[in-house]
């Protein structure tokens, strides 16, 4: 399969003249005159960094970058590169200083689009060396606060940062210290919430065994400016080495004088311990999250009263994520206004997120607010995985939906993503290619969540078992239309009448599918779903390749005909699409 | 040793600083070299554990006290597991991607021995490791 190749052309502001609109277009039209259309995947992308030598193309996956393209040039590309695969040696990029043709592309894109706040010391620094920390102005910005700051000025500060909780929800930070401090009595706490339970997110286990004083800091900054003493870190038992590592961490602050009584000689005294949780996805929830710590079941509560006002044992407690806290020294060092330079209008900083799925460079990666997921899937994520097409990525796991090709140009902020039906959830980011099936994607959410649902409230615990036995019987083609109404009747009453976020956001994943692909839910519905593969009796050639490699045998023909598939036989394992030389195979 | 106040705090950042000038920036005044390993639970589970521990048997064998082996955190490329960054005095750091244990002797004899590439694992050659960074 030679020409299995994505054409990537810079879509760029500075490169946005019409004279290069025009070139997508020429060049979709002279891709279709040499029939190589439906096997060539062009693919529209963000500035690739090098404006002055704009328009851009770039050849996947042989990594070819050609510069300076010229409309007569898109002949040479065609017909030397993509039908006879010479290299056009003309167009490459030279490379100013070393005067060398610079066939692929080896500077990491992975990196350049990315700014990293909450990562800064992940990767660089041993999470077991409070020197190493130290050297990376560690428990600085708790010593300027200590002795230059009041209380009030913390919590302006970071007021002022605006900035927003990472866990998913988006509350304003400054904010809630602001309410906890406001609460009377002298008995309060300092919570971090590092119950990460979204499938296929690890941002914050990351954070705490690649930089685990980050947190401890954040947590003491935090209990001095609400006035608190004791800090608890909730933590799932699944992350044996975070826990490790954070012991560790704790018990150096404490040989420091870090943690402890009058800290800088200060009269502020503070001090964390380490809370284990089982491992319950509803325990992320802060009710439920404070429950369990307080040794009861871990079952969510009605808010209000919000943890602000009566948390843990009753009194005011701040509850904040990982990620959260890991802003907070750079916000104290760097200054407010360094901070909200960085984003969106309403959502500043950055933002960390797990990067899976169909996607060449899987990762964990750190970016601005603002930046759109097309940067973040072909810049970052180095495109879709054997140059599938892309089909939507997935946000916000079992809470949020799925984002489709259309919306690829939405930039990340908590709004932009709630209009589109999804959420920033805690920062996991699932990319599926045309192979996935959504019907069965929000049927993987549903069961996770039915699962996971703590049985307190009567919509979440009955109704998103009965979504996902609707969506069972829907993949084993044994449902009805009449089901499709059901099932969103269900999503919306659910979503409306649950006493806590898992309920009222178990939901999206269903309906967001529904949304953006009801086809694939009616294909299932109406059972007209195909099942099996066919070949395009026009197309093959009758080279026997797929006849050979059927592990059923039940392709059949003779050489230079055309073959056919025995429907009723067919596993649909997809060998003879993937052997195919002219993409004779028609899929499922 | 409990640190009183923001001044003894900066002393002993000023102690420690020249770690990080090595691994951000490449500065360095001795000939000692580091070896950071990506050793969160991800790495550990594509084989850093592994990684780590032959390295430092080699290490060990050769009597290469000028090299230090340091475990960090999630250095981010999931997609090439395990990795290693390299930071040897007036070099930019490099960072090298699936440094499996039996390619360790590899990496020992071409990166810190004659101090050359592996280029099939290289990953990044530069300064910029970062777009930005704070």
């Amino acid at each position: 399969m030679i020409n299995n190749r994505t054409l990537l052309i810079c879509d760029g502001l500075s490169c946005k003249t019409p004279h290069k609109v025009q070139m997508f277009n020429l060049l979709q039209k002279k891709l279709e005159e040499n029939d190589l259309i439906n096997t060539i995947n062009l693919v529209k992308t963000s500035c690739f960094g090098i404006c002055s030598q704009g328009p851009i193309i770039k050849v996947l996956p042989d990594d070819i970058v050609y510069v300076n393209i010229k409309k007569e040039d898109l002949d040479l590309i065609i017909t030397n590169h993509l039908l006879q695969n010479n290299i056009v040696d003309k167009l490459l990029y030279i490379n100013p200083l070393t005067k060398e043709k610079i066939k692929k592309e080896k500077e990491s894109k992975f990196y350049q689009k990315q700014y990293r706040i909450a990562l800064r010391n992940c990767g660089l620094i041993d999470p077991e060396n409070i020197n190493e920390y130290i050297a990376v102005k560690g428990y600085e910005a708790l010593a300027t606060v200590l002795t230059e700051n009041t209380p009030l000025e913390v919590i302006d500060i970071i007021k002022k940062a605006k900035l927003r909780g990472r866990g998913g929800g988006g509350f304003p930070t400054g904010l809630k210290w602001e309410f906890t401090a406001k609460q009377p009595g002298n008995e309060k706490y300092v919570i971090c919430n590092a119950d990460e339970g979204d499938p296929g997110a690890f941002m914050d286990r990351s954070i705490l065994e690649g930089d685990p004083h980050s947190v401890l800091e954040a947590m003491i900054i935090a209990g001095y400016a609400i006035g608190a003493n004791q800090g608890l870190i909730y933590l799932r038992a699944e992350y044996p080495l975070a826990i490790k590592r954070l012991t560790i961490a704790i018990n150096q602050a404490k040989n420091y004088g870090f943690l402890g009584k009058n800290i800088f000689e200060s009269n502020f005294s503070f001090d964390i311990e380490i809370r284990l949780g089982a491992g319950a996805f509803v325990c992320g929830e802060e009710t439920a999250l404070i429950h369990s710590m307080e040794g009861k079941r871990g079952e969510p509560t009605k808010k209000p009263p919000f943890p602000s006002v009566s948390g843990f044992r009753s009194k005011p407690s701040s509850v904040n994520n990982v990620e959260t806290f890991a802003n907070i020294p750079s916000i104290i060092l760097n200054g407010y206004e360094w901070f909200s330079s960085i984003g969106t209008e309403n959502s500043k900083g950055t933002k960390v997120f797990a990067l899976a799925g169909k996607i060449n460079n899987i990762g964990l990666i750190e970016v601005p607010m603002g930046t759109t997921l097309r940067e973040i899937i072909y810049d970052i994520g180095g495109g879709i995985i054997n140059n599938k097409k892309f089909k939507a990525v997935q946000s916000g796991g079992p809470s949020g939906g799925v984002i489709p090709l259309e919306y690829l140009d939405t930039p990340i902020d908590y709004e932009s993503l709630k209009e589109i039906g999804s959420m920033m959830g805690s920062g996991g980011l699932i990319v599926l290619d045309e192979d996935d099936d959504m019907v069965k994607l929000a049927k993987f959410y549903l069961d996770f969540t039915q699962d996971e649902s703590c049985g307190k409230c009567t919509p979440c615990r009955i109704g998103t078992k009965r979504m996902y036995e609707i969506l069972d019987r829907l993949t084993k083609m044994e449902s009805n239309p009449d089901d499709l109404d059901i099932l969103e009747d269900l999503a919306i009453n659910i979503k409306n009448s649950s006493l806590c976020g898992l309920g009222q956001t178990a939901p999206n994943p269903v309906l967001s599918t529904m949304e953006f692909f009801k086809e694939e839910y009616e294909a299932y519905a109406y059972k007209t779903k195909k099942h099996t593969y066919s070949i395009i009796a026009n197309k093959c050639i009758g080279c026997t390749k797929c006849a050979k490699v059927c592990p059923v045998e039940c392709i059949t023909g003779s050489i230079k005909n055309p073959h056919i598939i025995d429907e009723s036989q067919c596993i649909a394992c997809g060998a003879c699409y993937t052997v195919c030389p002219v993409n004779a195979v028609e899929k499922p | 040793m409990v640190i009183k106040s923001k001044r003894e705090l900066t002393e002993l950042r000023k102690l420690y600083k020249p770690i990080i000038d090595l691994r951000e920036k490449g500065l360095g005044k001795n000939k000692n070299i580091e070896i950071l390993i990506g050793m969160a639970t991800c790495g550990i589970a594509s084989g850093a554990k592994d990684t780590y521990n032959e390295l430092k048997t080699i290490i060990e064998q050769k009597k290469m006290t000028h090299v230090k082996l340091i475990q960090v955190g999630c250095i981010g490329y999931c997609y090439m597991e395990p990795t290693i960054q390299v930071c040897i005095p007036g070099k930019e750091p490099d960072l090298y991607g699936k440094i499996t244990y039996d390619k360790a002797q590899e990496f020992i004899d071409e990166v810190i021995i004659k101090q050359t590439y592996l280029k099939n694992n290289l990953l990044i050659k530069s300064f910029k490791k970062y777009g930005a960074s704070i």
